[in-house]
Protein backbone atom coordinates (compact mmCIF):
# COMPACT_ATOMS: atom_id res chain seq x y z
CA UNK A 1 0.00 0.00 0.00
CA UNK A 2 1.35 3.45 -0.93
CA UNK A 3 2.09 5.63 2.01
CA UNK A 4 -0.77 8.64 1.03
CA UNK A 5 -3.11 5.54 1.25
CA UNK A 6 -2.04 4.88 4.86
CA UNK A 7 -2.09 8.58 5.65
CA UNK A 8 -5.46 9.18 4.60
CA UNK A 9 -6.25 6.16 6.34
CA UNK A 10 -4.67 7.11 9.69
CA UNK A 11 -7.11 10.64 9.93
CA UNK A 12 -9.72 7.94 10.95
CA UNK A 13 -12.76 6.72 8.51
CA UNK A 14 -12.47 7.83 5.15
CA UNK A 15 -15.31 9.30 3.42
CA UNK A 16 -15.77 8.28 -0.25
CA UNK A 17 -18.74 9.16 -2.78
CA UNK A 18 -22.53 8.26 -3.15
CA UNK A 19 -24.03 6.94 -6.31
CA UNK A 20 -23.43 8.64 -10.02
CA UNK A 21 -26.36 6.95 -11.80
CA UNK A 22 -28.85 8.53 -10.10
CA UNK A 23 -27.08 11.52 -10.00
CA UNK A 24 -26.65 11.63 -13.99
CA UNK A 25 -30.14 10.65 -14.04
CA UNK A 26 -31.11 14.09 -12.32
CA UNK A 27 -29.48 16.06 -14.72
CA UNK A 28 -31.04 14.11 -17.64
CA UNK A 29 -29.64 10.81 -18.67
CA UNK A 30 -32.40 8.75 -19.78
CA UNK A 31 -33.63 6.21 -18.31
CA UNK A 32 -31.77 2.91 -19.43
CA UNK A 33 -29.08 4.74 -21.21
CA UNK A 34 -25.43 3.81 -20.01
CA UNK A 35 -24.35 6.85 -17.82
CA UNK A 36 -20.52 6.00 -19.03
CA UNK A 37 -21.19 7.14 -22.34
CA UNK A 38 -22.16 10.59 -20.97
CA UNK A 39 -17.94 11.17 -20.18
CA UNK A 40 -17.58 11.84 -23.71
CA UNK A 41 -20.97 13.56 -24.68
CA UNK A 42 -21.60 15.43 -21.68
CA UNK A 43 -18.27 15.64 -19.62
CA UNK A 44 -20.20 18.91 -17.87
CA UNK A 45 -22.82 17.05 -16.09
CA UNK A 46 -20.30 14.33 -14.95
CA UNK A 47 -17.80 17.22 -13.82
CA UNK A 48 -21.04 18.16 -11.85
CA UNK A 49 -21.82 15.20 -9.77
CA UNK A 50 -17.84 14.76 -9.23
CA UNK A 51 -17.38 18.15 -7.89
CA UNK A 52 -21.06 17.75 -5.84
CA UNK A 53 -19.05 14.97 -3.94
CA UNK A 54 -15.96 16.82 -3.43
CA UNK A 55 -17.84 19.70 -1.64
CA UNK A 56 -19.65 17.49 0.12
CA UNK A 57 -17.00 16.06 1.66
CA UNK A 58 -15.51 13.21 -0.34
CA UNK A 59 -12.04 12.42 0.21
CA UNK A 60 -12.75 9.64 -1.98
CA UNK A 61 -14.51 9.68 -5.46
CA UNK A 62 -15.08 7.57 -7.87
CA UNK A 63 -15.36 7.95 -11.77
CA UNK A 64 -18.23 7.39 -13.76
CA UNK A 65 -16.59 4.09 -15.54
CA UNK A 66 -18.29 1.29 -13.27
CA UNK A 67 -20.03 0.41 -16.89
CA UNK A 68 -17.21 1.04 -19.09
CA UNK A 69 -15.76 -2.40 -20.05
CA UNK A 70 -15.92 -3.95 -23.66
CA UNK A 71 -18.77 -6.26 -22.72
CA UNK A 72 -21.17 -4.40 -21.43
CA UNK A 73 -20.57 -1.07 -24.00
CA UNK A 74 -21.10 -3.62 -26.66
CA UNK A 75 -24.18 -3.92 -26.04
CA UNK A 76 -24.81 0.00 -26.28
CA UNK A 77 -22.82 0.03 -29.54
CA UNK A 78 -19.84 1.47 -27.78
CA UNK A 79 -17.25 -1.05 -28.10
CA UNK A 80 -14.22 0.78 -29.76
CA UNK A 81 -14.63 3.56 -27.78
CA UNK A 82 -13.48 1.66 -24.49
CA UNK A 83 -10.07 3.38 -23.68
CA UNK A 84 -11.66 7.09 -24.56
CA UNK A 85 -14.67 6.55 -22.20
CA UNK A 86 -12.45 5.30 -19.33
CA UNK A 87 -9.22 7.72 -20.00
CA UNK A 88 -11.94 11.03 -19.94
CA UNK A 89 -13.87 9.49 -16.94
CA UNK A 90 -10.82 9.58 -14.85
CA UNK A 91 -9.89 12.70 -15.91
CA UNK A 92 -13.33 14.50 -15.20
CA UNK A 93 -13.16 12.90 -11.51
CA UNK A 94 -9.25 14.07 -11.24
CA UNK A 95 -10.14 17.68 -12.63
CA UNK A 96 -13.17 17.98 -9.84
CA UNK A 97 -11.31 16.35 -7.24
CA UNK A 98 -8.26 18.57 -7.44
CA UNK A 99 -5.98 18.41 -4.16
CA UNK A 100 -9.03 17.97 -2.18
CA UNK A 101 -9.88 14.27 -2.75
CA UNK A 102 -8.54 10.84 -3.97
CA UNK A 103 -9.66 9.43 -6.90
CA UNK A 104 -10.45 5.45 -7.39
CA UNK A 105 -11.67 4.69 -10.66
CA UNK A 106 -14.30 2.38 -11.01
CA UNK A 107 -14.89 -1.25 -12.27
CA UNK A 108 -18.29 -3.12 -12.79
CA UNK A 109 -18.92 -6.60 -13.33
CA UNK A 110 -18.70 -7.43 -17.15
CA UNK A 111 -22.65 -8.37 -16.91
CA UNK A 112 -22.03 -12.25 -18.29
CA UNK A 113 -22.00 -14.97 -16.19
CA UNK A 114 -18.86 -17.44 -16.37
CA UNK A 115 -21.18 -20.16 -14.63
CA UNK A 116 -23.34 -20.07 -17.73
CA UNK A 117 -20.89 -20.37 -19.86
CA UNK A 118 -21.87 -17.01 -21.80
CA UNK A 119 -18.25 -15.88 -21.48
CA UNK A 120 -15.26 -17.20 -20.55
CA UNK A 121 -12.01 -16.50 -17.99
CA UNK A 122 -10.28 -15.23 -21.12
CA UNK A 123 -12.55 -12.80 -22.25
CA UNK A 124 -12.68 -11.56 -18.53
CA UNK A 125 -9.33 -10.91 -18.60
CA UNK A 126 -9.30 -9.56 -21.67
CA UNK A 127 -11.95 -7.46 -20.90
CA UNK A 128 -11.03 -5.86 -17.51
CA UNK A 129 -7.03 -5.90 -18.20
CA UNK A 130 -8.17 -2.77 -21.31
CA UNK A 131 -10.08 -1.23 -18.90
CA UNK A 132 -7.42 -0.90 -15.85
CA UNK A 133 -4.79 -0.14 -18.06
CA UNK A 134 -7.03 2.64 -19.33
CA UNK A 135 -7.92 3.95 -16.22
CA UNK A 136 -4.34 3.86 -15.35
CA UNK A 137 -3.09 5.79 -18.12
CA UNK A 138 -5.90 8.47 -17.53
CA UNK A 139 -4.35 8.84 -13.90
CA UNK A 140 -6.10 7.32 -11.58
CA UNK A 141 -4.94 6.79 -7.65
CA UNK A 142 -6.00 3.85 -7.44
CA UNK A 143 -8.71 1.37 -8.47
CA UNK A 144 -11.98 -0.12 -7.19
CA UNK A 145 -13.81 -3.08 -8.37
CA UNK A 146 -17.28 -2.99 -7.03
CA UNK A 147 -20.55 -4.95 -7.29
CA UNK A 148 -19.49 -7.84 -7.47
CA UNK A 149 -21.78 -11.11 -7.23
CA UNK A 150 -19.26 -13.80 -8.66
CA UNK A 151 -15.50 -14.06 -6.40
CA UNK A 152 -14.15 -15.24 -10.01
CA UNK A 153 -15.03 -12.72 -11.35
CA UNK A 154 -13.68 -10.07 -9.24
CA UNK A 155 -10.24 -12.47 -8.67
CA UNK A 156 -10.24 -12.13 -12.56
CA UNK A 157 -10.96 -8.57 -12.23
CA UNK A 158 -7.97 -8.15 -9.48
CA UNK A 159 -5.40 -9.69 -11.84
CA UNK A 160 -6.26 -7.70 -14.54
CA UNK A 161 -6.13 -4.05 -12.12
CA UNK A 162 -3.10 -5.10 -10.54
CA UNK A 163 -1.21 -5.27 -13.50
CA UNK A 164 -1.43 -1.50 -13.69
CA UNK A 165 0.35 -1.52 -10.50
CA UNK A 166 -2.05 0.92 -8.65
CA UNK A 167 -3.57 0.20 -5.29
CA UNK A 168 -6.92 -2.07 -5.83
CA UNK A 169 -9.95 -2.40 -3.94
CA UNK A 170 -12.38 -4.70 -4.33
CA UNK A 171 -15.92 -4.64 -3.05
CA UNK A 172 -18.91 -7.52 -3.72
CA UNK A 173 -22.58 -7.45 -2.91
CA UNK A 174 -23.90 -9.24 0.10
CA UNK A 175 -27.54 -9.98 -0.40
CA UNK A 176 -28.51 -13.47 -1.01
CA UNK A 177 -29.42 -16.19 1.71
CA UNK A 178 -31.68 -16.26 4.46
CA UNK A 179 -29.52 -13.54 6.12
CA UNK A 180 -28.88 -11.81 3.21
CA UNK A 181 -24.94 -11.84 4.12
CA UNK A 182 -23.48 -13.87 1.10
CA UNK A 183 -23.13 -12.97 -2.75
CA UNK A 184 -25.22 -14.47 -5.13
CA UNK A 185 -23.34 -17.35 -5.33
CA UNK A 186 -23.14 -18.06 -1.78
CA UNK A 187 -19.73 -16.86 -0.33
CA UNK A 188 -19.60 -15.80 3.07
CA UNK A 189 -18.06 -12.47 4.31
CA UNK A 190 -15.06 -14.06 5.59
CA UNK A 191 -14.03 -16.76 2.36
CA UNK A 192 -14.01 -13.31 0.44
CA UNK A 193 -12.09 -11.42 2.87
CA UNK A 194 -9.52 -14.87 2.70
CA UNK A 195 -9.57 -15.22 -1.01
CA UNK A 196 -9.11 -11.51 -1.83
CA UNK A 197 -6.63 -11.22 0.64
CA UNK A 198 -4.74 -14.00 -0.49
CA UNK A 199 -5.27 -12.54 -4.35
CA UNK A 200 -3.73 -9.74 -3.55
CA UNK A 201 -6.46 -7.02 -2.60
CA UNK A 202 -5.39 -3.75 -1.14
CA UNK A 203 -8.58 -2.99 0.44
CA UNK A 204 -11.34 -5.49 0.90
CA UNK A 205 -15.35 -4.47 1.34
CA UNK A 206 -19.17 -4.71 0.48
CA UNK A 207 -21.57 -2.46 -1.27
CA UNK A 208 -24.78 -1.89 -2.83
CA UNK A 209 -26.96 -4.61 -0.79
CA UNK A 210 -29.94 -4.17 0.97
CA UNK A 211 -29.83 -1.30 3.17
CA UNK A 212 -26.68 0.38 5.54
CA UNK A 213 -28.14 -2.04 8.68
CA UNK A 214 -27.63 -5.11 7.14
CA UNK A 215 -24.13 -4.31 6.48
CA UNK A 216 -22.74 -3.65 9.29
CA UNK A 217 -22.37 -6.93 10.91
CA UNK A 218 -20.96 -7.93 7.02
CA UNK A 219 -18.38 -5.00 7.47
CA UNK A 220 -17.77 -6.98 11.79
CA UNK A 221 -16.82 -9.97 9.78
CA UNK A 222 -14.78 -8.91 6.54
CA UNK A 223 -12.97 -7.14 9.59
CA UNK A 224 -12.50 -10.01 11.41
CA UNK A 225 -11.31 -12.16 8.58
CA UNK A 226 -8.30 -10.27 6.90
CA UNK A 227 -5.89 -7.52 8.04
CA UNK A 228 -6.61 -5.14 4.80
CA UNK A 229 -8.66 -2.08 5.43
CA UNK A 230 -12.46 -2.30 4.46
CA UNK A 231 -14.40 -0.52 2.59
CA UNK A 232 -18.21 -0.01 2.86
CA UNK A 233 -20.77 1.45 0.65
CA UNK A 234 -24.56 0.42 1.23
CA UNK A 235 -27.39 1.75 -0.55
CA UNK A 236 -30.52 3.40 0.87
CA UNK A 237 -32.75 0.61 1.24
CA UNK A 238 -34.45 -0.70 -1.75
CA UNK A 239 -36.35 1.60 -3.77
CA UNK A 240 -40.18 1.98 -3.96
CA UNK A 241 -42.33 3.81 -6.82
CA UNK A 242 -44.50 6.50 -6.22
CA UNK A 243 -46.54 8.38 -8.95
CA UNK A 244 -44.26 6.15 -11.31
CA UNK A 245 -41.31 7.85 -10.35
CA UNK A 246 -38.47 5.53 -8.10
CA UNK A 247 -38.28 7.11 -4.61
CA UNK A 248 -35.90 5.77 -1.87
CA UNK A 249 -36.94 6.21 1.09
CA UNK A 250 -34.19 5.85 4.06
CA UNK A 251 -33.10 9.48 4.59
CA UNK A 252 -29.67 11.53 4.57
CA UNK A 253 -29.94 11.72 8.39
CA UNK A 254 -31.25 7.76 8.52
CA UNK A 255 -28.51 6.29 7.03
CA UNK A 256 -25.98 8.86 8.63
CA UNK A 257 -27.10 7.11 11.76
CA UNK A 258 -25.66 3.86 11.05
CA UNK A 259 -22.44 5.39 10.91
CA UNK A 260 -21.02 5.22 14.12
CA UNK A 261 -22.01 1.24 13.95
CA UNK A 262 -19.98 0.93 10.94
CA UNK A 263 -17.13 2.72 12.11
CA UNK A 264 -17.14 0.25 15.53
CA UNK A 265 -16.80 -2.36 13.25
CA UNK A 266 -13.94 -1.66 11.89
CA UNK A 267 -14.98 0.19 8.14
CA UNK A 268 -11.92 2.49 7.05
CA UNK A 269 -13.49 3.81 4.49
CA UNK A 270 -17.71 4.46 4.10
CA UNK A 271 -19.62 6.19 1.39
CA UNK A 272 -23.29 5.43 -0.32
CA UNK A 273 -24.23 3.28 -3.29
CA UNK A 274 -27.81 3.51 -5.36
CA UNK A 275 -30.04 6.08 -4.14
CA UNK A 276 -27.80 7.59 -1.82
CA UNK A 277 -26.87 11.64 -3.03
CA UNK A 278 -24.43 14.28 -1.67
CA UNK A 279 -26.69 15.41 1.05
CA UNK A 280 -26.28 11.34 2.37
CA UNK A 281 -22.61 12.14 1.98
CA UNK A 282 -23.06 15.56 4.22
CA UNK A 283 -24.55 13.77 6.80
CA UNK A 284 -22.00 11.07 6.95
CA UNK A 285 -19.63 13.67 7.25
CA UNK A 286 -21.49 15.77 10.10
CA UNK A 287 -21.73 12.09 12.27
CA UNK A 288 -18.54 11.53 11.67
CA UNK A 289 -17.30 15.05 13.33
CA UNK A 290 -19.92 14.59 16.34
CA UNK A 291 -18.26 11.01 16.70
CA UNK B 1 -37.89 -48.63 -8.32
CA UNK B 2 -34.00 -47.76 -6.96
CA UNK B 3 -32.62 -47.20 -10.83
CA UNK B 4 -35.31 -44.22 -11.11
CA UNK B 5 -34.57 -42.78 -7.67
CA UNK B 6 -30.57 -42.10 -9.07
CA UNK B 7 -32.68 -39.79 -11.84
CA UNK B 8 -33.56 -37.84 -8.53
CA UNK B 9 -30.20 -37.66 -7.28
CA UNK B 10 -28.73 -36.71 -10.33
CA UNK B 11 -30.63 -33.71 -10.47
CA UNK B 12 -30.27 -32.78 -6.85
CA UNK B 13 -26.45 -33.49 -7.27
CA UNK B 14 -26.53 -31.45 -11.35
CA UNK B 15 -25.51 -34.55 -12.58
CA UNK B 16 -26.41 -34.20 -16.02
CA UNK B 17 -25.27 -37.08 -17.22
CA UNK B 18 -26.57 -39.97 -15.00
CA UNK B 19 -29.71 -37.60 -15.62
CA UNK B 20 -29.23 -38.27 -18.93
CA UNK B 21 -28.20 -42.42 -19.01
CA UNK B 22 -31.09 -43.06 -16.19
CA UNK B 23 -33.95 -41.47 -18.53
CA UNK B 24 -32.59 -42.79 -21.48
CA UNK B 25 -32.63 -46.63 -20.18
CA UNK B 26 -36.08 -45.91 -18.26
CA UNK B 27 -37.53 -44.93 -21.34
CA UNK B 28 -36.60 -47.42 -23.27
CA UNK B 29 -37.57 -50.24 -20.59
CA UNK B 30 -41.03 -48.70 -21.31
CA UNK B 31 -41.62 -45.85 -18.23
CA UNK B 32 -44.10 -43.49 -18.96
CA UNK B 33 -42.45 -40.10 -19.60
CA UNK B 34 -44.54 -38.41 -17.53
CA UNK B 35 -44.19 -40.80 -14.31
CA UNK B 36 -40.37 -39.75 -14.67
CA UNK B 37 -41.48 -35.86 -15.01
CA UNK B 38 -44.11 -35.93 -12.04
CA UNK B 39 -43.09 -38.45 -9.44
CA UNK B 40 -38.96 -38.11 -9.87
CA UNK B 41 -37.85 -34.90 -11.55
CA UNK B 42 -40.39 -31.89 -10.21
CA UNK B 43 -40.15 -33.37 -6.56
CA UNK B 44 -36.22 -32.87 -7.01
CA UNK B 45 -36.79 -29.71 -8.16
CA UNK B 46 -38.55 -28.82 -5.48
CA UNK B 47 -36.48 -30.43 -3.15
CA UNK B 48 -33.41 -27.39 -4.85
CA UNK B 49 -35.76 -25.00 -3.86
CA UNK B 50 -36.31 -26.08 -0.77
CA UNK B 51 -32.32 -26.46 -0.47
CA UNK B 52 -32.23 -22.83 -1.93
CA UNK B 53 -34.41 -21.58 1.03
CA UNK B 54 -32.50 -23.26 3.98
CA UNK B 55 -28.97 -22.04 2.52
CA UNK B 56 -28.06 -24.86 1.75
CA UNK B 57 -27.45 -24.43 -1.99
CA UNK B 58 -26.77 -21.15 -4.09
CA UNK B 59 -27.17 -19.87 -7.39
CA UNK B 60 -24.03 -22.41 -8.70
CA UNK B 61 -26.02 -25.30 -7.38
CA UNK B 62 -29.58 -24.03 -8.77
CA UNK B 63 -27.59 -23.73 -12.33
CA UNK B 64 -26.17 -27.53 -12.51
CA UNK B 65 -29.47 -28.75 -11.21
CA UNK B 66 -31.18 -26.84 -13.92
CA UNK B 67 -28.64 -28.35 -16.82
CA UNK B 68 -29.26 -31.72 -15.45
CA UNK B 69 -33.18 -31.31 -15.36
CA UNK B 70 -32.86 -29.99 -18.94
CA UNK B 71 -30.54 -33.09 -20.30
CA UNK B 72 -33.47 -35.34 -18.83
CA UNK B 73 -36.10 -33.34 -20.75
CA UNK B 74 -34.55 -33.09 -23.79
CA UNK B 75 -34.89 -36.69 -23.96
CA UNK B 76 -38.33 -36.44 -22.63
CA UNK B 77 -40.58 -33.54 -24.22
CA UNK B 78 -40.50 -35.03 -28.32
CA UNK B 79 -42.39 -38.10 -26.76
CA UNK B 80 -44.69 -35.63 -24.63
CA UNK B 81 -45.71 -33.69 -27.60
CA UNK B 82 -45.84 -36.68 -29.82
CA UNK B 83 -48.49 -38.28 -27.74
CA UNK B 84 -50.16 -34.86 -27.40
CA UNK B 85 -49.52 -33.70 -23.79
CA UNK B 86 -48.53 -30.03 -23.56
CA UNK B 87 -45.61 -29.09 -21.60
CA UNK B 88 -46.72 -27.70 -18.08
CA UNK B 89 -47.20 -23.87 -19.26
CA UNK B 90 -45.97 -21.77 -22.28
CA UNK B 91 -44.08 -18.69 -20.46
CA UNK B 92 -42.68 -15.47 -22.35
CA UNK B 93 -40.04 -14.07 -20.40
CA UNK B 94 -37.66 -11.18 -20.96
CA UNK B 95 -35.91 -7.74 -19.28
CA UNK B 96 -37.89 -4.96 -19.36
CA UNK B 97 -37.75 -2.10 -21.92
CA UNK B 98 -34.41 -0.06 -21.42
CA UNK B 99 -32.58 -2.47 -19.33
CA UNK B 100 -29.89 -4.37 -20.96
CA UNK B 101 -29.44 -6.79 -17.42
CA UNK B 102 -30.00 -10.34 -18.35
CA UNK B 103 -28.38 -12.08 -15.54
CA UNK B 104 -31.58 -12.26 -13.13
CA UNK B 105 -33.52 -13.22 -16.88
CA UNK B 106 -31.48 -16.01 -17.93
CA UNK B 107 -31.14 -17.38 -14.20
CA UNK B 108 -35.09 -17.90 -13.99
CA UNK B 109 -35.64 -18.75 -17.37
CA UNK B 110 -33.25 -21.66 -16.94
CA UNK B 111 -35.16 -22.61 -13.58
CA UNK B 112 -38.42 -22.58 -15.76
CA UNK B 113 -37.24 -24.98 -18.18
CA UNK B 114 -36.16 -27.23 -15.66
CA UNK B 115 -39.46 -27.02 -14.10
CA UNK B 116 -41.15 -28.31 -17.25
CA UNK B 117 -41.99 -25.36 -18.96
CA UNK B 118 -41.80 -24.08 -22.46
CA UNK B 119 -39.95 -20.81 -22.16
CA UNK B 120 -39.37 -18.34 -25.01
CA UNK B 121 -36.68 -15.91 -24.31
CA UNK B 122 -38.06 -12.44 -25.85
CA UNK B 123 -34.35 -11.14 -24.68
CA UNK B 124 -33.31 -7.85 -22.90
CA UNK B 125 -35.01 -4.52 -23.51
CA UNK B 126 -37.97 -5.81 -24.64
CA UNK B 127 -40.67 -3.04 -25.47
CA UNK B 128 -44.23 -3.78 -24.26
CA UNK B 129 -45.73 -4.86 -27.51
CA UNK B 130 -43.24 -7.63 -27.96
CA UNK B 131 -44.19 -9.57 -24.79
CA UNK B 132 -47.97 -8.64 -25.89
CA UNK B 133 -47.30 -10.09 -29.21
CA UNK B 134 -45.46 -13.10 -27.41
CA UNK B 135 -49.03 -13.69 -25.79
CA UNK B 136 -51.48 -13.21 -28.89
CA UNK B 137 -49.23 -15.29 -31.38
CA UNK B 138 -47.03 -17.70 -28.96
CA UNK B 139 -50.17 -18.22 -26.79
CA UNK B 140 -48.12 -17.37 -23.80
CA UNK B 141 -49.63 -18.01 -20.59
CA UNK B 142 -47.52 -16.65 -18.48
CA UNK B 143 -45.59 -13.21 -18.68
CA UNK B 144 -42.25 -12.87 -16.99
CA UNK B 145 -40.27 -9.70 -16.49
CA UNK B 146 -37.53 -8.80 -15.00
CA UNK B 147 -35.47 -5.35 -14.13
CA UNK B 148 -32.23 -4.84 -12.61
CA UNK B 149 -32.58 -0.91 -13.18
CA UNK B 150 -34.58 1.12 -11.09
CA UNK B 151 -35.14 3.64 -13.53
CA UNK B 152 -36.68 0.23 -15.56
CA UNK B 153 -39.02 -0.52 -13.06
CA UNK B 154 -41.56 1.77 -14.18
CA UNK B 155 -41.57 -0.93 -17.97
CA UNK B 156 -43.23 -3.25 -16.12
CA UNK B 157 -46.15 -1.38 -15.30
CA UNK B 158 -46.43 0.38 -19.00
CA UNK B 159 -46.31 -3.67 -19.96
CA UNK B 160 -48.98 -4.74 -18.26
CA UNK B 161 -51.20 -1.22 -19.63
CA UNK B 162 -49.78 -2.31 -22.82
CA UNK B 163 -51.33 -5.98 -22.03
CA UNK B 164 -54.69 -4.27 -20.80
CA UNK B 165 -55.03 -2.26 -23.86
CA UNK B 166 -54.58 -5.08 -26.13
CA UNK B 167 -57.36 -7.33 -24.61
CA UNK B 168 -55.16 -10.01 -23.40
CA UNK B 169 -54.55 -9.33 -19.83
CA UNK B 170 -57.10 -11.27 -18.68
CA UNK B 171 -55.60 -14.66 -20.26
CA UNK B 172 -52.24 -14.18 -19.04
CA UNK B 173 -50.37 -14.24 -15.50
CA UNK B 174 -48.17 -11.42 -14.93
CA UNK B 175 -44.72 -12.41 -12.90
CA UNK B 176 -42.11 -10.09 -12.04
CA UNK B 177 -38.99 -9.85 -10.19
CA UNK B 178 -35.65 -8.57 -10.31
CA UNK B 179 -33.01 -6.68 -7.52
CA UNK B 180 -35.15 -3.63 -6.88
CA UNK B 181 -38.52 -5.26 -6.96
CA UNK B 182 -40.73 -5.80 -4.04
CA UNK B 183 -43.82 -7.42 -3.21
CA UNK B 184 -45.12 -4.11 -2.70
CA UNK B 185 -44.09 -2.65 -6.30
CA UNK B 186 -45.40 -5.97 -7.74
CA UNK B 187 -49.08 -5.43 -6.06
CA UNK B 188 -48.86 -1.68 -7.07
CA UNK B 189 -48.85 -2.37 -10.85
CA UNK B 190 -50.65 -5.03 -10.68
CA UNK B 191 -49.19 -7.63 -11.29
CA UNK B 192 -49.82 -11.48 -10.28
CA UNK B 193 -46.58 -12.57 -8.46
CA UNK B 194 -43.54 -11.92 -7.59
CA UNK B 195 -40.57 -13.77 -6.29
CA UNK B 196 -37.18 -12.21 -4.94
CA UNK B 197 -35.23 -15.34 -5.97
CA UNK B 198 -35.22 -17.92 -8.93
CA UNK B 199 -37.04 -21.40 -7.51
CA UNK B 200 -39.38 -19.31 -6.22
CA UNK B 201 -40.63 -17.61 -9.26
CA UNK B 202 -40.96 -21.44 -10.48
CA UNK B 203 -43.40 -22.11 -7.71
CA UNK B 204 -44.88 -19.24 -8.44
CA UNK B 205 -45.66 -19.95 -12.00
CA UNK B 206 -47.11 -23.52 -10.74
CA UNK B 207 -49.58 -21.84 -8.62
CA UNK B 208 -50.15 -19.43 -11.61
CA UNK B 209 -51.61 -21.82 -13.94
CA UNK B 210 -52.90 -23.23 -11.41
CA UNK B 211 -50.70 -26.50 -11.65
CA UNK B 212 -49.76 -26.58 -7.45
Amino acid sequence: MPEWLTQLLAAGPVVTDGAWGTELQARGLPAGELPDGWNLTHPERVAEVARAYVAAGSRVILTNTFGANRLRLAGHGLADRVAEINRRGVEISKQAAGPRARVFASIGPAGKMLLTGETTAAELTDAFTEQAQALAEGGADALIIETMSDLEEAKLALAAAKTTGLPVVVCMVFDAGRDKDRTLMGATPEQVARELTAAGADVIGANCGVGIERYVPVCRRLRAATDRPVWIKPNAGLPVLENGRVVYHTTPEEFAGHVPELVAAGAGFIGGCCGTTPEFIRAVCARLVGA
Amino acid sequence: MQELKSLSDAILTGDAKTARDVTEKALAAGVDPLTLVNEYMIPAMTEVGRRYECNEYFVPELLISARAMKASLELIRPLLVASGREPAGRVAIGTVKGDLHDIGKNLVAAMLEGGGFEVIDLGVNVAPEQFVAAVREKKAQIVAMSALLTTTMPSMKSTIEALEAAGVRRQVKVLVGGAPITQRFADEIGADGYSENAPGAVTLARQALSLA
